[in-house]
């Protein structure tokens, strides 16, 4: 009998090892061999993978959130990158009514995770049994509903938002380490953790995995399904309230549309690591992160494309559509069975 | 003469608008174990999920002396309800502990001594607590189905076609664990079976259900020497 | 579109109507109406795509943009003859519609979902990176600009032309194959349909309306071509035009357009939002409330009314 491991590498499903998944892994420890290499080699090479490691935290804090949501529902919320957008800017305006950064970071939390409850419980519950282009179309009204009343509250001019972390830096090895880099990963490693814990340990969590995983046995057992779906919607809220509040300082302004194309790169990533692995969608977020980085900083010539940032996200709808055809269960997903 | 832990009366069921139940009545008194028999399609699974809420019904249905008109499975499960359903509903991404864990939802604090008390009725499982309830072989997966259903001590146990797809012996050593249970601790059970002759051994009483309809009902000694019984499901 | 002929008399009544309004609109509601023609054919190829396959996409803003930008680009450089431009890029986006569908063939739902709001997000940035050729974030400008009688005129002849060709489609071998993929692609390949052919020819097929209706889209604003016309947000336009509309009704359709066409521009006059920002703010909240209240657009509103209505009647076949 094969004794299911119970690593932080498989999740929080706790699914016993595949040999396919070997190979993942195998893959991966070559490519942080490849970059530690790299950054031993060239000074430039090292920023670029730092900056990349911290701004792939934060596409894979959204990918997360993006995930949470679809193992426990099915569904893509292609307003999750909006919400975390509209959670930053409520954190905007705590901090101009006197709120310390850190204060506002939590306030801003908790009422992510009551929006994030409340939308589930009012819009997406009724649409849900149906299809899914239904609720597709449902995210999307909410993308561009939640696009208005930002632009109607606040405007669409620049906003600047204190760093958290202020300008200093590390140096290490002459390289120059910001402390927004070093603090964006720490917050949103915290946060997965704090939420992995959640799922793992306790028994809200045990039933909201269970929900996700078999509702109709779940609900013999007293799990109210409904209720953790809901409860999921608020966590993935959190999540993305998390990637918002990191990204936001490495944009230096905030603006109304400063999560769209990071909704991209966490949709690039989620698929990258399997649309129903949580650790995927992270590790997913940081190659992501580090791809484009390292990309816009060498600018390498692909034929006669030249790499720019201008082209950064047509590059991950490429990467997203290539992901799709050749893995679609990604690097750590399940096969998924093809429904007659 | 007090009533029965669980009286149905009248029920129908559909699923869509396809009527499965007709209006059956049945009582299963506490302390006791009753069988549901009867051919493919009869609806005795339609029977357990009307109880638990899990499909649409009509009619009557009291448990404890209360209704269960607006309680869903959930709520049935709050209840003292432990519905095993056809396919066990154990989840096989979890371990097995989680899966007990699971089976003690509806409780708050501690379930040590719930634990406690399962593991001395199936001792192997508490060497497999951490192993992937979806490695285990059927026949302990159904164990554990069981083991789970009796974390808590349900005032009332439905158990689906327990013996479906397992090897004799240890249908034998199931049926053994349920009567068991029900014998020292007082637990009542409601089978639906098709092996109507372990079913018919274990059980005090029975009914038998045929296209929607209970056709027949007594005590289980009655039901053996009933001669259209015998012929149709007894085989002899 | 049903099998039947979409009653004449609805037909008549809708052509009338088109003929008289120029008559009696102002140039801007001439302007409006012409915009609920372009939006018409947009939806009417997505409706193809969607509601005949069963194929999500989120992307056709970006067929829009490619036609768009063919016409700006072959006017500014070649002065080429505007209705030829079209003609171009109906045919372009065909094939570029061909190209996608092929891939697409691999992905289905969710994921399709993702690619195609991936692509629509990806290509508006494009015109940024080649801006010697494609104009940067100013845009390309067209060498020749129409009046909005003549885009009302254009946009409602392409309608009617396209509306007449899909539906001839529809009717046929290809329609029904169309219909036996979405209803179940296990049992089309059964009867031997050959699902790649038919879905990368929806693809190519409602890219081609979305390119035609991109090229009336960009004369419709000056002839000027701008990454800016061709965001997200219209691609999610398009969508919720086809939702609204629900499958198979002339008249489904009519409302989905009109309602993502005058939509954004009725709701610049809210009063307490203001004009920028009513527009997202009243028509996303539109959009929820239309899925949560109409399942299956106007065109399952249509049927049930009909229903309701024609109980006593024997009832024709198909809904």
């Amino acid at each position: 009998m094969v004794t299911a491991a119970t690593s932080r590498l498989e999740g929080l499903r706790g699914r016993a090892i595949d040999p396919g998944a070997t190979t993942v892994v195998l893959l991966l420890l070559g490519v942080a061999v490849f970059l530690l290499v790299g950054c031993l080699q060239s000074k430039n090479f090292a920023q670029y993978t730092i900056q990349g490691i911290a701004l792939g935290s934060v596409y894979g804090s959204l990918a997360l959130a993006l995930v949470l949501v679809y193992r426990a529902t099915h569904v893509i919320n292609f307003a999750q990158g909006e919400l975390a957008m509209f959670t930053t800017y409520i954190a905007y305006e705590l901090m101009l009514h006197g709120f310390s950064y850190w204060a506002a970071f939590a306030a801003t939390l908790a009422i992510a995770f009551v929006l994030g409850t409340v939308l589930q419980v009012t819009i997406i519950r009724p649409v849900q049994h149906r299809s899914v282009i239904a609720t597709v179309i449902v995210t999307v009204g909410l993308f561009v509903l939640i696009d208005g009343v930002v632009n109607w509250i606040w405007g669409g001019d620049l906003k600047s938002m204190k760093s958290p972390f202020g300008n200093g830096f590390f140096v290490v090895g002459g390289v120059a380490i910001q402390h927004l880099y070093v603090g964006m990963v720490i917050v949103v490693f915290a946060s997965a953790v704090l939420v992995w814990a959640l799922f793992r340990f306790t028994k809200l969590g045990l039933g909201m995995r269970a929900a996700a995983l078999r509702p109709a046995a779940a609900s013999l057992v007293g799990v109210r399904v409904d209720s953790m779906l809901a409860i999921g919607w608020g966590l993935a809220a959190v999540l993305g309230g998390v990637a918002g509040l990191m990204a936001e300082p490495s944009q230096f302004l905030l603006t109304p549309t400063f999560m769209q194309p990071i909704l991209v790169y966490a949709f690039a990533a989620a698929v990258l690591g399997g649309l129903e692995s949580p650790a995927g969608a992270l590790i997913g977020g940081l190659l992501i992160g580090v791809m484009l980085t390292l990309l816009v900083g060498y600018e390498p010539h692909i034929g006669p494309i030249t790499i720019t940032s201008e082209l950064q996200l047509p590059f991950s709808f490429v990467v997203l559509l290539l992901i799709l055809l050749v893995k679609p269960s990604g690097l750590f997903g399940r096969r998924e069975v093809r429904r007659v | 003469m007090s009533a029965a832990l669980l009286e149905l009366e009248d029920v129908e069921a559909r699923y869509g608008p396809v009527h499965v139940l007709h209006g059956i009545s049945l009582a299963v008194e506490e302390g006791s174990i009753v069988t549901v028999l009867g051919p493919n399609g009869a609806g005795k699974t339609t029977t357990l999920r009307a109880i638990s809420g899990t499909v649409r019904r009509a009619g009557n249905i009291r448990f404890g002396g209360r209704s269960l008109q607006r309680v869903g499975p959930d709520g049935a499960a709050r209840l003292g309800i432990a519905h095993v359903p056809e396919g066990r509903g154990t989840f096989s991404e979890l371990t097995v502990s989680e899966n007990l864990r699971l089976g003690a939802y509806t409780r708050r604090g501690s379930i040590q001594p719930e634990l406690e008390r399962v593991f001395s009725y199936f001792p192997w499982l508490s060497e497999r607590r951490r192993q992937q309830a979806g490695t285990l072989s059927g026949g302990e997966q159904q164990m554990l189905a069981l083991a789970r259903a009796f974390v808590l001590r349900p005032r009332l146990l439905l158990l689906d076609e327990p013996s479906l797809g397992l090897a004799p012996v240890l249908v034998a050593e199931l049926f053994r664990i349920i009567r068991e249970l029900n014998e020292e601790e007082g637990l009542t059970v409601l089978v639906v079976e098709q092996n109507a002759h372990l079913a018919l051994q274990a059980a005090d009483a029975g009914y038998v259900l045929e296209a929607g309809h209970v056709v027949l009902s007594g005590s289980s000694a009655d039901l053996m020497a009933d001669d259209s019984v015998r012929r149709s499901y007894l085989g002899y | 579109m049903r099998r039947q002929i979409p009653a004449l008399g609805s037909l008549l009544v809708v052509a009338a109507v088109l003929c008289i309004l120029p008559f009696v609109l102002s140039d801007y509601r001439i302007y409006l109406a012409a915009q609920v023609g372009i939006f018409f054919i947009a939806v009417l190829g997505l409706n193809i795509l969607t509601g005949y396959t069963g194929q999500i996409s989120i992307g056709h803003g970006a067929f829009m943009a490619i036609g768009g930008y063919t016409t700006a680009v072959m006017s500014r450089d070649h002065h080429t003859n505007l209705v030829v431009t079209m003609l171009m890029a109906f045919a372009i986006c065909f094939v570029v519609g061909l190209l996608i569908g092929l891939p697409a063939l691999r992905l289905s739902g969710v994921y399709l979902a993702l690619v195609t709001f991936a692509l629509a997000v990806s290509v508006p940035q494009i015109p940024l990176q080649y801006s010697s050729f494609l104009g940067g974030s100013g845009g390309v400008q067209s060498s020749k600009t129409v009046s909005n009688l003549w885009i009302y005129t254009a946009a409602w002849a392409c309608s009617a032309i396209l509306f007449v060709a899909a539906w001839l489609i529809l009717r046929g071998r290809i329609g029904r194959a169309f219909r036996a993929v979405r209803d179940s692609e296990i049992a089309a390949v059964a009867s031997g349909v050959e699902l790649p052919v038919y879905k990368t020819l929806a693809f190519g097929i409602s890219a081609a309306y979305a390119g035609v209706a991109g090229s009336l889209f960009v004369l419709a604003t000056n002839g000027f071509a701008q990454p800016s016309e061709f965001d997200v947000f219209l691609s999610l336009q398009i969508l919720v035009g086809a939702a609204v509309a629900g499958l198979g009704s002339l008249w489904g359709i009519l409302v989905g357009a009109a309602f993502v066409g005058l939509l954004p521009q009725v709701s610049t006059s809210v009063p307490v939002i203001g004009a920028e920002h009513g527009r997202d703010v009243v028509f996303g909240a539109a959009v929820i409330l239309v899925m949560l209240l109409l399942p299956d657009g106007f065109a399952g509103l249509l049927a049930r009314l009909k229903l309701g209505a024609s109980s006593a009647k024997p009832q024709a076949p198909g809904g």
